[in-house]
């Protein structure tokens, strides 16, 4: 008989229930056809779907990355032109930060997952989340629009007066990012309400899954941020299309106010980028360790502080801009206090490994590979952050090489983490072990072949966005080639194994890792509604001390077709045995 | 300290300026490489040492230790304070410029940068400068951003249209030294290469004085000389090769077809035209890419790069 | 599967627990919502602040070619609407659907005198010549950087303006459900929030108000 842990309100009469081992109807099966996908409401199709658009997002951004490289194999041309070139690393980088790692972790995984942690039936406001689907799909089509249309050359940044003057489709762009930016607001819209108002009974602040107080600083940024980006690409797009001359010289603007606009967004993006990432290394950690994590308050806290610093550093990227000496000098600053949070977190990782009971499976194994390249993109953003050091390595490849680390190295590597760890929950199938063990050796070998060489050129003078490169760099860039292509074919890889595991994976049980998180009571795929039973949390998501049965409680007793009313805070619950 | 990694680094050339840099530097990647092998072996070490036994291994509830939070919170700030005070030194160093600082006004455009002394002289995409001495350069953009990089003096700076920007070093021996555009500005960013040139006082002293009198020539010279201090040649080429614009040799009375005008044959007006609004007649198979020299040449410098135009024949 | 079978009330959407748990969730999602639009108007008081330390004199200079007489009297007429909205929601918490209804339609009424004057001094400004950014060709402004002055006002008010026409839209919709009886002191959560955005709607106009049209 459990016990109740809280009694000051009411008790719920609660009551086991174990999640089918074969359901008889999922998600998947209980509405079919193209249509029922593209007008769903369901929080686990528009998982999907924004997973299928991202991974179509990243192949392209993949791709013009492969071709980049495959460009700078020979100091001069290889075989494209000087403004084809221009116009591939920026699409690579827009692709690439705007409609991948933006998206990615959210509102690919996070819908999947986010509801089902919180024991809800959906997100707070299941069609608008259909509709931000339907906005990122939007801002696509505009992007389309301007690659048919003279494409892009101003780099993913969009400098004025270069933007302003370019004779390629800015306006396009700037609109479909511009539009783009609601769908990632409206997403961080939803997931803030739905992590305030739909929390299943028993699960309190201090019982949410790292996960979700990751999603929610990553919500609070986008909202935050996004309508700024907003604004200063309408302001961009009018510069253009009436000339208003708030950022271009020519007409008595300014561009360093176009920088501080755009890095006002844009570093906080980053942690949009990254912070989710955070929350899939507890979850995934933690199960693999059969093991609580260590200091869940300084893990859940560190990311909204790194929400609220976050905000407050952009200048760092203008050290060299001709920004005033006092904003350098206390962005320098406010860069390192963010660093601290960050490696907190590496540290209480490290801390939850010891003593537990440790299994490589390949999610754990992404999980290593992104404790050991994070931290590296770390130390290299100490070292951009401090005065001196950047105004040397400003704009070169050290800096191409640090945010790879972080952003490919962190943001990616734990989408990967989270993709292999709730591949089974989402598909109901197992993917093949040793195939994706040797595919997260390839990416492991192929990334830092492809990238530790980019911080030895950069450091010794390599500028970034460079088609012709002097002689001295050729042997840098040849290896850092050759990884992308080993980093290319690890991604096929993971692609095949993922693919096939569809057709003919072996069934995945409801909770195959043996975890204690909350979407695990599920059956794999889930139904429809999530759970059969509303659940009711006694225990917290790493209480792996306690027996698994414990685990697995619902309320016995229907009347609300749902969620108790009284949620989360308040709830007490005293089970029933069955 | 620092030799672990002196490898990533290029000869230092301006000790002044770069000193502070490469020992912060050197600091940064030894304390980052301890602290990094330190958490990969610890990662290591417990993967193998708790690896699991059995699936119904139990494990301890360890849920926080408040002084482990406090010590690895505090240690690392404290090194961050120190690399903030060490970075934001040297950076005050970059920014302060010794009061006998040599200056050379500098300006950049796409794709190509002139230096101009204070006895007028002008050179293209080279700077010669004293050795020992500080420089100090006064620098501005024609159209968009570009950024002034010396790997060799660890000194970046960008270069804007609507201000003026300054930068210094102090090279100690003579020699070549590399200069990149590290703003991105277009097509021929990455040919936008200059180099500094350090003479020795007297070499130096000489060689101003030579060009500071090398104004003189025939009008078709100097408007050779033009060509590379304006930068002309990084789109146009002399000898009928392809470009980003149409190639000069045999340009002189050729008819010359439109994207949206009546053809004209190539005279002074059209050259003076498209010079002064680049955009008014765009030559068919080519992309309206050239901006305005409105304001940087004078009506004598268009007339002597016209006379030059015209010994291009083919 | 049964335990889905519903008990709610229509309403009630199913995945929530019941019409609080709604009402909650929506006013919160609104009120997030109202968050980011203020960061949104942000950016451009951002702007506005810039160049307004950089350029004071152009600003007091600039600002008397706007009319501060209509600029008041929209001032009024939004305040106004404000207050209708607010006794909208208070008719429908006391199931006065009548008074819903027209206290919805002064509003809208309000919101397009709004947009009327609003107009009126537009096309006053573009016979001047004062056209946004580089069609600018007023003469009347000694000051180098006045078209930038305009451009800072045209988007301001420009973006207000589309705030205001969207609010047109939703009231108009709102009305409509009205009519269609789909609200009563049970379920009135659409009325509450589009109320929520139309306060917001005004609170920029009194900002933007003092800050183009009173600068001394």
């Amino acid at each position: 008989m459990a016990t109740a842990e809280v009694s000051n309100t009411k008790t719920l009469k609660v009551k086991r229930f174990k999640p089918s081992e074969d359901p008889k109807s999922t998600f998947l099966t209980e509405e079919k056809g193209l249509w029922a996908w593209l007008t769903t409401v369901d929080h686990k199709k528009i998982g999907l779907m924004y997973l299928g658009s991202v991974t179509f997002f990243f192949l392209l951004g993949g791709i013009l990355a492969l071709l980049l490289r495959t460009e700078l194999l020979t100091p001069a041309k290889t075989f494209i032109e000087a403004d084809t070139y221009n116009q591939f690393f920026t699409l690579h980088g827009a692709i690439m930060v705007f409609f991948v790692l933006v998206p990615s972790i959210p509102a690919a995984l996070g819908n999947f997952v986010l509801p089902m942690q919180l024991g809800a039936k959906d997100v707070a406001f299941p069609r608008l989340n259909l509709a931000s689907f339907y906005i990122y799909v939007i801002g696509a089509i505009f992007t389309f629009i301007a690659l048919a249309n003279n494409g892009l050359d101003t780099g993913w940044t969009f400098y004025t007066p270069y933007s302003t003057d370019s004779s390629s489709s800015v306006i396009w762009v700037t609109l479909g990012v511009f539009i783009l930016g609601f769908s990632s607001i409206l997403t961080g819209t939803n997931f803030i309400t739905t992590i305030h108002k739909m929390r299943a009974p028993g699960i309190t602040w201090g019982k949410l899954p790292l996960n979700i107080w990751a999603l929610y600083a990553t919500s609070i940024i986008q909202v935050l941020a996004t309508p700024v980006l907003a604004i200063t690409l309408l302001l961009l797009t009018m510069e253009r299309f009436l000339g208003i001359g708030i950022f271009d010289p020519a007409m008595g603007g300014d561009p360093v106010l176009f920088q501080h606009f755009f890095w006002f967004y844009s570093h906080p993006a980053v942690y949009i980028m990254i912070v989710p990432g955070f929350g899939i290394i507890s979850e995934v950690i933690t199960t693999f360790s059969k093991k609580h994590i260590f200091g869940y308050w300084a893990i859940a806290l560190s990311s909204l502080a790194i929400a609220f610093i976050g905000f407050l550093v952009w200048g760092h990227h203008m050290f060299t801009s001709g920004q005033s000496a006092v904003a350098t000098t206390v962005f320098s600053f406010l860069t390192f206090l963010v660093g601290i949070p960050t490696g907190i977190k590496i540290l209480n990782w490290v801390a939850t490994l010891y003593k537990g009971s440790i299994e490589m499976k390949t999610p754990m194994l992404y999980v290593f590979i992104f404790l050991f390249l994070f931290s590296i993109g770390g130390f290299t953003g100490i070292m951009l952050g401090s005065l001196a050091a950047d105004i040397h390595l400003h704009d070169t490849y050290y800096v191409v090489a640090h945010f790879h680390y972080v952003m490919m190295g962190g943001t990616l590597i734990a989408l990967l983490a989270g993709l292999h760890y709730w591949w089974p929950k989402m598909t109901g199938k197992m993917y093949n072990e040793f195939q994706a063990k040797i595919g997260a050796a390839l990416i492991f070998i192929g990334f830092n072949m492809t990238f530790l060489p980019q911080f030895i050129m950069g450091s010794q003078g390599m500028p970034r966005r460079y088609y012709n490169y002097i002689d001295q760099f050729t042997i840098f860039h040849q290896t850092s080639t050759i990884g992308s292509y080993i980093l290319g074919v690890g991604f096929l890889l993971i692609a095949f194994y993922l693919l096939r595991s569809l057709f003919s994976g072996e069934k995945a049980g409801s909770n195959p890792w043996g975890s204690r998180g909350l979407e695990w009571q599920a059956t794999s795929p889930p139904d429809l509604h999530n759970f059969d039973h509303t659940p009711v949390i006694i225990n917290g998501p790493y209480d792996y001390h306690k027996p698994m049965e414990e685990f697995q409680l619902g309320l016995a007793d229907v009347h609300h077709n749902g969620h108790e009313p009284s949620h989360a805070a308040k709830a007490a619950a005293e089970e029933v045995t069955n | 300290m620092g030799s672990l990694f002196d490898f990533m680094l290029p000869e230092l050339k301006s000790p002044m300026t770069g000193a502070t840099t490469d020992a912060l530097m050197g600091f940064i990647h030894i304390v980052s490489f301890i602290i990094l092998a330190g958490v990969t072996i610890a990662m290591i070490y417990f993967a193998i040492k708790y690896r699991r036994r059995s699936e119904d291994d139990e494990t301890p509830l360890i849920t926080h230790n408040n002084k482990l939070e406090i010590t690895w919170s505090v240690i690392p700030l404290l090194l961050v304070f120190v690399v903030f005070g060490w970075g934001y030194k040297g950076w005050l160093n970059l920014k302060t410029v010794p009061d006998n600082a040599y200056e050379i006004h500098v300006s950049a455009y796409k794709w190509g940068w002139t230096f101009k002394y204070e006895n007028g002289a002008q050179v293209g995409n080279e700077v010669h400068v004293p050795a020992g001495r500080p420089i100090k350069l006064v620098m501005q953009s024609q159209d968009v951003l570009h950024s002034f990089f010396v790997p060799d003096y660890r000194i970046k700076q960008d270069v804007l249209p609507n201000r003026y920007t300054y930068v210094w070093f102090q090279a100690d021996e003579t020699g070549e030294s590399q200069v990149f555009c590290t703003e991105y500005c277009g097509t021929s960013h990455s040919n936008m290469l200059a180099k500094v040139i350090v003479h020795t006082e007297n070499d130096f002293e000489a060689w101003l004085e030579e060009q500071g009198t090398g104004g003189g020539g025939t009008p078709e010279e100097r408007g050779e000389q033009l060509v590379g201090l304006q930068g002309c040649a990084s789109c146009h080429s002399m000898d009928g090769s392809d470009g980003i614009g149409p190639t000069w040799q045999g340009l002189w009375g050729k008819e010359r077809n439109f994207e949206s005008a009546a053809s004209v044959s190539a005279d002074e007006n059209y050259i003076r035209e498209s010079i002064l609004n680049p955009s008014a007649k765009i030559v068919e198979g080519y992309q309206n890419q050239m901006v305005s020299y409105e304001g940087r040449l004078s009506d004598d410098d268009i007339s002597d790069i016209i006379a030059y135009i015209k010994t291009l024949e083919e | 599967m049964a335990n889905h079978s519903t008990s709610h009330p229509t309403h009630v959407q199913h995945h929530f627990v019941d019409a609080d748990q709604q009402f909650d969730s929506a006013k919160m999602g609104m009120w997030v919502f109202l968050v980011n639009e203020i960061l949104f108007f942000g950016g451009l008081f951002c702007a506005y602040i810039v160049y307004r330390s950089w350029y004071p004199e152009l600003f007091t200079e600039a600002a008397l070619e706007l009319n501060t007489f209509w600029g008041a009297v929209n001032t009024v007429v939004l305040i106004g609407s404000s207050l209708t909205v607010a006794m909208a929601i208070r008719s429908v918490q006391k199931d006065q659907i009548k008074g819903l209804k027209i206290n919805l339609l002064i509003t809208i009424a309000l919101a397009i005198v709004f947009m009327v004057i609003k107009g009126f001094e537009y096309s006053h400004k573009f016979h001047l010549g004062i056209f946004p950014g580089e069609f600018y060709t007023f003469e009347g402004l000694e000051h180098a950087k006045a078209p930038i002055f305009f451009s800072i006002y045209y988007m301001l008010t420009g973006v207000h303006a589309l705030h205001v026409l969207i609010g047109i839209g939703l009231i108009y919709w709102i009305y409509r459900r009205a009519v269609r009886g789909d609200f009563s002191s049970e379920y009135y959560t659409p009325v509450e929030i589009t109320g929520l955005y139309w306060h917001l709607v005004d609170l920029i106009w009194i900002f933007l108000f003092p800050l183009l049209y009173l600068i001394e």
